[in-house]
């Protein structure tokens, strides 16, 4: 009998597959029985009613997808007493994953969503903060620092903080979350890119830029796990561009202790069960009894260690 | 990379009572119509032929080195025809497309006896009111596929149809047999000919108005054809549905992609074309 649960900041998974924010909601269960994930995260909500970008929202790239959604929320109020309840449906852990425009509205969100129903908040530090000309809290690891003390101090639940890649200093971004009181950091979101259309030499996206998910952007964040996971003690959550069970025992490999799908979920909703279902296969066939005996499990020679690394 | 992304290994067919499905399909047949469209015949799984008129499918496009697809496209049922138990014939579900960019390109390398993923169906059908005894479609280019499950619709209701077919030239006009296999009064106007002008469609509609064979009006694929069907009926105070369309990623609502401003409640709003839709009331939609 293989285990799959993970402990993973403050929470026990009964496996190590959930989905990514914004890629998942309530209208899967059409498709799949969401009782059989790891855990349900939330699109973000933010503080007051966001109206998102104007349309496309999304074009395809090679082995990519290019997205500028705008966080469209109906806000805090909404979001807790009308869209929580529809997650709560399931059983699996429930993680609420919040975005703001400055530290004081990250507070306010905080403390409201600090609620029995949920179980986990995702500190959505990869978006825009106002006060710093709209460069995103965690490109900065003094910035990361700051706005997660805030948050931990006002709220008891288990803290995510979720990454950018679009930083040259992620161990040190990684670091500042944990000392900020991070329980977990979710690596990563997706990574600024442009698409333009030659013939009409029109952005693809009606918001100009957008970030960039799929297998395209897999390598980078494979990468940027690893070093975060040397950089910390708390759980890593491996997120981006995963599409099949090889990757998700990659990013554990490299430190993950479980992983968010995304993309892959779009392509085939049924993806992440399907994951589940062979990772318990794969690990039953290698002689494995812990599908966290994964995590970290790089075989990296010491010489190897000592080289230095890019940002 | 673009394998792995559409691997059918991870299409598992999910148990009842699921509404929708990765439906792994059997390609029947995959021809041209015409100089611009192409027709798709699929055997499909029960969970496909639950389908309704206006419903769609999200279409696992495989694309190939140099001309990668990667995102499902959402295409409407063009025909459907449910199992036939007596002589042990699978369900069929058929799509009529215009190859436009690498999804289509992918679905037009499509053989018999090859596997297609269609996840579904999804999203909003038409509906009929019971009082409902004519009804007018105005349909132009590939929109003329959305609504031909819906003449069938009607004319199980007993409801007389009248459906102005509206394309750039004589050939291109499809669906027509569709049309008057069902019983409906064909009319076609084509840009070649001159008589597909706004006026000209409008004089049409009006003419029906003026009969007393149009009870409501419906509509796809021309955002002019829209603005004069939304004219009318707000003069004549006519109901009506129309079948939008917008770039889409998930299909099940998770993603909010594909919205469309939209009139309801006093409000106006972004909803989904692939959840809230595509079938919308004909007055909603803000068009441009």
């Amino acid at each position: 009998m293989v285990d799959l649960s993970v402990q993973l900041g403050g929470l026990t998974l009964a496996n190590p597959i959930m989905p990514a924010s914004g890629t998942f909601s309530p209208d899967i269960a059409d498709v799949i029985d969401p009782n059989r994930l790891g855990a349900l995260v939330t699109k973000s909500t933010t503080l007051g009613f966001r109206a998102g970008n104007p349309t496309p929202r999304v074009s395809e790239t090679a082995d990519g997808m290019l997205n500028s959604i705008g966080l469209p929320s109906q806000g805090i109020d909404a979001f807790i007493g009308e869209v929580i309840p529809k997650y709560r449906r399931f059983t699996p852990p429930l993680v609420a994953s919040v975005s703001a425009d400055t530290p004081d509205e990250f507070v306010t969100i905080c403390e409201k969503v600090s609620i029995p129903a949920v179980d986990a908040i995702e500190v959505n530090i990869s978006c825009p903060n106002l006060e710093e000309g709209g460069r995103a809290y965690a490109m900065r690891a003094e910035s990361t620092l700051s706005v997660m003390r805030r948050v931990r101090a006002c709220s008891d639940k288990p803290l995510w903080a979720k990454l950018t890649p679009n930083t040259g200093e992620i161990a040190n971004v990684a670091r500042a979350a944990e000392e900020g009181g991070a329980d977990a950091l979710v690596v990563a979101n997706t990574v600024l890119a442009m698409a333009i259309d030659t013939e009409t030499r029109r952005p693809r996206l009606g918001n100009v830029m957008g970030g960039l998910s799929g297998p395209a952007i897999k390598p980078i964040v494979v990468g940027m796990v690893y070093q975060s996971a040397k950089a910390v003690g708390i759980p890593v959550i491996g997120c981006g561009g995963i599409m099949g069970t090889d990757d998700v025992v990659e990013y554990m490999l490299a430190g993950a202790a479980a992983v968010q799908v995304g993309t892959k979920t779009f392509l085939n909703p049924t993806a992440m069960l399907t994951i589940i279902e062979e990772l318990e296969a794969l690990c039953a066939a290698k002689g494995i009894n812990s599908v966290s005996e994964f995590t970290g499990a790089v075989v990296v020679e010491p010489e190897e260690e000592g080289l230095p690394l890019f940002a | 990379m673009t394998a792995t992304a559409n691997s059918d290994s991870m299409a598992a067919t999910p148990p009842a009572p699921f509404a929708a499905a990765e439906n792994v399909c059997t390609v029947v047949s995959n021809h041209p119509v015409n100089a611009r469209y192409n027709h798709l015949v699929l055997a499909a799984p029960p969970t496909a032929l639950t389908a309704r008129p206006g419903q769609f499918f999200h279409l696992l496009c495989e694309g190939v080195p140099g001309d990668p697809a990667f995102l499902r496209r959402p295409m409407s049922v063009y025909r459907l025809r449910p199992a036939d138990g007596a002589d042990g014939a699978s369900g069929i579900v058929e799509f009529l497309y215009k190859v436009v960019g690498a999804g289509t390109r992918a679905m037009a390398r499509l053989e018999p006896g090859g596997s297609f993923n269609i996840l579904g169906p999804l999203g909003q059908g038409f509906h009929l009111d019971p009082g409902w005894r004519h009804v007018v479609i105005v349909a132009r280019g590939v929109g003329l596929a959305t609504l031909a499950p819906l003449a069938d619709m009607c004319r199980r209701a007993g409801v007389g149809i009248g459906a102005i077919l509206s394309a750039q030239s004589p050939e291109l006009i499809m669906a027509e047999d569709v049309m008057e296999a069902v019983g409906a009064e064909v009319v076609r106007v084509t840009d070649t000919e001159g008589t597909s002008t706004v006026a000209n469609v409008e004089r049409l509609v009006r003419g029906r108005i003026a009969e007393g064979r149009a009870d409501a009006l419906f509509t796809c694929g021309s955002n002019r054809l829209l603005m004069l069907l939304q004219k009318i009926a707000r003069q004549e105070g006519i109901p009506g549905q129309v079948a939008l369309e917008q770039q889409m990623a998930c299909g099940l609502g998770m993603c909010v992609c594909c919205v469309r401003q939209v009139r309801r409640g006093g409000q106006t709003l972004d909803l989904r074309v692939c959840r809230e839709g595509p079938v919308f009331e004909l007055e909603e939609p803000v068009s441009w």
